[in-house]
């Protein structure tokens, strides 16, 4: 009777510590949890832009007919894309705010290409929720600071394309791009 | 799981004998939606919304799936198709018209269901669960709802999808990777339409799946009810068929009448008349809004224009465009601890003055503003009311709700619901109750209490 005790008493004691077969219980979870957490993978990346619409990545957009003043829409990754040949004026003004206060500051130099200065190339998708703004064509309400104007949520961009005032956060960004003659950019 | 009194299934033929031992489905609709659930006896009309809810809910699957039948998810003919369902397919125009406006009509008695709630505090213990479980069910229908819009590929569909995934590359540092992620491009293209129609098709039965638990976490304590007293006796309640078949009934025919005078007399009254261009991704409409029933949140989303940034430094630490989207999406997840906010024990409103004031002359105030400035252009005076409107909202919910629930005097409550219909006089023991209009007197019935202590249920 009493080794009987003794006896169940240690299987009891056994089970809760470690034993031998808990081995093969956390192997067999690891590697169905490894392996079941590794299928999330491609469900997860198939969402990602596919490799035809990373394909699309670069435009060539000739500038050469642009006159001073002029803005044409182009489009980048299905995205407008604004090309605009800036001003005396406006480059005097924008270089003249190089210094105000702004919410994303930059200069007007940093934002164009050197030998370049009267082109400004910049995505039309405006940064506060991706609205295309008004100002790349004849007539459409320019903004407070003469540049583009989101009418979703009243963003005023300046004539560089700079956030001014409204509640986007970034200037309009400002894509890869170069020169591939004087009068034709490559951008991607 | 149901009253001790609840009326137990009992079938009648060899087949239904036949059944009940193999697959006891019958006695489940009866338990859930028959005789064998006993309801409180004094619902009102408030209480039509959950069975609405669930009938436009088969509505948009019946003909969501019949729409599906003829509609092609590609960039490129995704317009074309919608317009063949409105001029070629055989009573394509109704059926579409009908899902527009049963969207529109779904959303109608949500609201209502979750005023009810809010008035009646019906998210109160001990039914939390099923508040949660509504809440989750309100935010699939909103995510539904969504991915629908974009499908016609139209102005609005385009613009819509570009701004509302636009809030996620509010988020910093993943913000933009997961809305490139989202889109599967780098603007609303094939690949997100065809995605949005895959996961629009699927969302209504995941609803339907949550519905089911919702209705599941109801009958564990049962039905709530306009005095919000628990069911003490089995006077309290009645069978809910035939009593509240009839009565949800009769809700129906009244919705259907306003159901169908829209789809038949004004299909495109709530639409916006840009979302019949084909979609253009150089050319946004001049005036972007959401359906009608975003509006409270979408300009939540606007109030915030300015950063929130330590005074005088400069220092930016929340930008405008993520407050507004924080504040919009905790505009609903803060619903999820509203039962822990409320902590007054009195559940309906009308046993609670002070709460009824704010509730009628500042919730429903602030919504109605909240409404308005959503539908309206991002200019003034729409941004400083709505300003002021998404304070109240936060400061209603945050700060009013538990700040009455500690110094609020309620009015006495009736003893049990039988007493608030029948008035003191009335014996506790009456059975049945259909001589009776459930309706009743419900609230303020002055010097009906026996006493002015709160009656805890039982």
């Amino acid at each position: 009777m009493a080794t009987n005790t003794a006896a169940t008493t240690e299987v009891s004691a056994a089970e809760e510590g470690v034993r031998r077969r808990d081995w093969i219980h956390i192997a067999a979870l690891g590697t169905a949890g490894v392996g079941g957490a590794s299928l999330l993978f491609p469900l997860v990346s198939q969402m990602a832009p596919s490799a035809d619409v990373l394909a699309a990545s670069t435009t060539e957009v000739d500038v050469g007919a642009i006159q001073p003043g002029q803005s044409i829409k182009a489009s980048f990754r299905k995205q407008p894309l604004f090309v605009k040949r800036l001003t005396a004026e406006e480059i005097a003004k924008a270089k003249a705010d190089d210094g105000a206060s702004m919410r994303d500051p930059a200069k007007l130099a940093d934002r164009t290409k050197a030998g370049h200065e009267d082109v400004l190339v910049t995505m039309g998708v405006c940064t506060h929720l991706g609205c295309v703004p008004l100002g790349a064509a004849e007539g459409e309400n320019k903004g407070e600071f003469g540049g583009y104007f989101c009418p979703c949520h009243g963003s005023h961009y300046d004539v560089a394309g700079r956030i001014r005032k409204g509640p986007a956060p970034l200037n309009l960004q400002v894509p890869e791009y170069e020169f591939t003659s004087d009068t034709v950019i490559r951008v991607g | 799981m149901s009253f001790a009194w609840a009326k137990q299934y009992e079938p009648q033929t060899a087949l239904t004998k036949w059944l009940d031992e193999k697959l006891p489905l019958p006695r489940l609709v009866y338990n859930a939606v028959g005789a064998g659930y006993p309801v409180p006896r004094n619902l009102n009309y408030m209480w039509n919304f959950g069975v609405l809810a669930g009938f436009f809910l088969v509505v948009q699957i019946v003909t969501g799936v019949v729409l599906a039948m003829h509609y092609a998810a590609n960039q490129a003919v995704a317009f074309g198709t919608v317009e063949h369902i409105m001029r070629n397919v055989n009573y394509g125009w109704m059926l579409r018209y009908a899902h527009a406006n049963g969207a529109s009509f779904f959303f109608i008695v949500i609201y209502l269901h979750i005023f009810r709630g809010f008035f009646y505090s019906s998210y109160k213990a001990p039914r939390e669960m099923i508040w949660l479980l509504g809440v989750v069910i309100f935010l699939l229908m909103m995510a539904t709802a969504f991915m629908g819009y974009v499908l016609p590929w139209g102005q609005m569909s385009f613009w819509g999808a570009q701004v509302i995934t636009g809030l996620f590359s509010a988020i910093p540092l993943v913000g933009e990777p997961l809305q490139v992620w989202l889109l599967g491009g780098f603007a609303p293209d094939n690949a997100a339409l065809n995605r949005f129609f895959s996961l629009h098709f699927l969302l209504p039965f995941v609803i339907a799946g949550v519905v089911i638990l919702h209705i599941w976490a109801l009958h564990i304590p049962g039905s709530s009810n306009p005095t919000g007293v628990e069911v003490k006796q089995e006077s309290d309640t009645v069978p809910f068929h035939p009593y509240y078949t009839a009565k949800d009934g009769f809700g129906l025919g009244v919705i259907l009448i306003l159901f169908t005078a829209m789809v038949f007399f004004l299909p495109n009254a709530l639409g916006h008349p840009d979302n019949y261009i084909e979609a253009n991704p150089l050319s946004t409409p001049a005036h972007i809004v959401p359906e009608w029933y975003f509006w409270p949140f979408y300009a939540i989303l606007r109030a915030f224009t300015g950063d929130l940034s330590i005074p005088f430094t400069g220092i930016v630490l929340i930008p405008a465009k993520l407050l507004g989207v924080i504040a919009m999406f905790g505009s609903i997840l803060l619903w999820f601890i509203l039962p822990w906010l409320d902590k007054s024990p009195v559940r309906s409103g009308h046993y609670r003055p002070m709460f009824r004031k704010f509730f009628w002359f500042g919730l429903i105030p602030c919504m109605i503003a909240l409404f308005i400035c959503g539908g309206a252009p991002a200019e003034e005076p729409y941004v400083v009311i709505s300003q002021i409107a998404t304070a109240y909202y936060f400061l209603h919910f945050l700060v009013i709700l538990p700040i009455i629930s500690q110094i609020e005097v309620p009015k006495p409550l009736p003893f049990s619901i039988t007493e608030a219909v029948l008035g003191g006089a009335a014996p506790g023991g009456t059975s049945g109750g259909g001589k009776i209009n459930p309706e009743g007197v419900v609230g303020g019935l002055p010097g009906t209490a026996t006493d002015g202590s709160l009656q805890p249920a039982e």
